[in-house]
């Protein structure tokens, strides 16, 4: 089995955003970079299956040289080896998901594992799209995966509970916390990812559907108001409040 | 044309599916065009209410082979009706379905796609959608560059607006089958009650709940307001046996109700992320220096497990939620 790994560098969720000077863009300044926490899931989840039954796990990134940080400890966890494909892996999913579709396609992959949304761009979109393209299964957000023989059975969320999908390989599974708990690197596996190499390729080019304008800061809340008293009493001027003022009941 | 990809449940258009609907009629207004919706299933009947929400067309791809979502099989269906209908937008609700199967009808028709958007607008014949990154921390404007526009619309932010239209129902063909994926089950949990991303009301429990027992106390107070109970990532990480799809935040649920009552949320920015959406906050907090509090616009300073069995008893003796 050989199963392909799509990560994603994205912004830590304690970062506070500041805009470009563009406009448009994220202000990469004191921003900390992190796996996207969805995608370790997934990682986590190629490397269970490759120790329960046996793979060959490969990780991808699509970026610059800094997104060589997230390969390295793709590496230091156990994954076989790492492609870096040089190109925009912050922008528009389609334009990534054809990037991903080009390296993967005609490569016998017989699984594609990715977070079911990378942090902070939140499309959660590239999976489903490269599912499309490669033309085979899909199961996003994702929470309990089982594979047979050229089969899977695919837990997802959806709303009030959970549904069972199931089909054929290849697929693309996007993974939802909760589908394992991710390890941490061990001192054994960082020294051994020293010592593997970390291929290197342009992404194909690809046509964009989409691209941001203008990010924007959201409005700040105008200052809200504190209720006094004992709790009783804090709670009855809360209710009244919230009846006459903001009037949602 | 404008076509709206519509789910039905027992019979009934999805409230996030009909207010797609209405924003796609909006939308169709203001750019001259028709609005068209499309079901999928082994049966559409009750998709002829599309025309409350302005539908010209109601399309209807029946067919045994569509009586299980297929993320493959409903991704043809909706582009195949796109190309033949000659539509240029394609929208959908933002639910597990919608966010499912619109990126890989997207890909399938050589289009962008914008997801889960808090407003949309036609610009020069295109669509335009502003959609919140970060969870919130930011909204970005976001432009096309395809022929055809796909987009997924958030519940519970865009108003439903009943206006008639023609509802002419025409049946577009359901694929033979041999899909790739398929839904064999669904495992509902027993509650019954809506999900968080669709909640008018929400209380939610912080690491101040000291434990998942104690989120009876936020039960009780949801089902006299009429709302559903939701955590902070470090009440579900704590060990209490609170599931992640109680989960509000960044890498959690992200959440718009017109209510939110925080108890015992400090207010990391990982948590206001997913809620800072709300219309109206209301936070519960014995620091008052909480963060949270920055957010609120009613806040009490107080010990929840006093306040929030108060708030509990005075909701039922004012008959809140009863109407």
């Amino acid at each position: 089995m050989k199963i392909l790994v799509a990560i994603k560098q994205v912004p830590d969720t304690e970062s506070r955003i500041k805009v470009a000077a563009d406009g448009c863009s994220l202000d990469p300044a004191d921003v900390k970079w992190i796996i996207s926490p969805y995608d370790e899931y997934a990682l986590e989840e190629a490397i269970r299956i490759k120790e329960g039954k046996g793979a060959e796990v490969v990780a991808l990134t699509v970026g610059g040289e800094a997104a060589r940080d997230v390969l390295k400890n793709a590496l230091a966890l156990g994954a076989d080896s790492a492609v870096l494909l040089k190109g925009d892996g912050q922008g528009d999913a389609y334009a990534v998901a054809q990037m991903i579709a080009a390296y993967a396609k005609d490569k016998g992959f017989d699984l594609f594992l990715c977070g079911n949304k990378g942090l902070g761009g939140d499309n959660a979109a590239m999976g489903p799209m490269l599912a499309e393209l490669l033309n085979v299964a899909q199961a996003n957000v994702v929470v309990k995966l089982e594979l047979g023989d050229g089969t899977f059975r695919a837990e997802r969320e959806v709303e009030g509970g959970s549904e069972v999908v199931e089909g054929a390989l290849p697929a693309v599974i996007t993974a939802q916390k909760g589908l394992n708990e991710p390890r941490y690197a061990s001192l054994k596996g960082i020294m051994a990812a020293k010592k593997k190499t970390i291929e290197e390729a342009d992404a194909a080019p690809a046509t964009a559907g989409s691209c941001v304008t203008t990010l924007v800061l959201p409005p700040e809340r105008a200052a809200g108001r504190r209720l006094e008293g004992e709790a009783p009493a804090q709670a009855a001027a809360l209710l009244q409040a919230l009846k006459d003022e903001a009037k949602v009941f | 044309m404008i076509l709206v990809f519509c789910e039905l449940k027992e019979g009934t258009i999805r409230k996030p599916s009909a207010e797609a609907l209405s924003e796609g009629r909006r939308l169709a207004d203001a750019a001259g065009l028709k609005l068209g919706a499309i079901f999928a299933g082994a049966s559409c009947a009750g998709s002829a209410d599309a025309a409350k929400y302005g539908a010209d067309v109601i399309y209807c791809a029946e067919g045994a082979s569509l009586a299980s979502y297929s993320s493959d099989g409903f991704a043809q269906v909706l582009a195949d009706t796109v190309q033949a209908k000659g539509a240029t937008v394609l929208l959908a609700a933002a639910t597990a379905v919608g966010k499912d199967v619109a990126p890989r009808a997207a890909a399938r028709l050589g289009a962008g796609y914008a997801s889960d958007v808090t407003g949309l607008a036609m610009v020069g014949g295109k669509l335009q959608a502003v959609r919140p990154v970060y969870a919130g921390k930011a909204f970005a404007t976001t432009s096309f560059a395809s022929a055809v526009q796909v987009a997924t619309t958030r519940p519970n932010v865009f108003p439903l607006a009943e206006k008639a239209g023609a509802g002419a129902a025409e049946a577009v063909a359901a694929p033979a089958g041999g899909f790739k994926s398929v839904v064999k089950e669904i495992l509902a949990k027993a509650s019954g009650k809506v999900d968080l991303s669709e909640a008018n009301i929400i209380v939610s429990g912080g690491r101040g709940m000291k434990d998942g027992a104690n989120f009876g106390l936020l039960e009780a107070l949801a089902d006299a307001i009429g709302g559903v109970v939701g955590a902070s990532r470090a009440a579900v990480d704590a060990g209490w046996g609170l599931p992640h799809s109680m989960q509000v935040g960044q890498t959690g649920k992200v959440v718009s109700p017109t209510l939110y009552i925080a108890c015992g949320i400090s207010g990391a920015i990982q948590h206001i992320a997913g809620m800072s959406g709300s219309k109206f906050i209301v936070a519960i907090n014995k620091d008052p220096e909480a963060p949270i509090f920055k957010l609120a616009d009613y806040g009490i300073v107080g010990d929840l497990f006093e306040v929030v069995p108060e708030l509990t008893k005075s909701a039922q003796s004012m008959g809140i939620g009863s109407n």
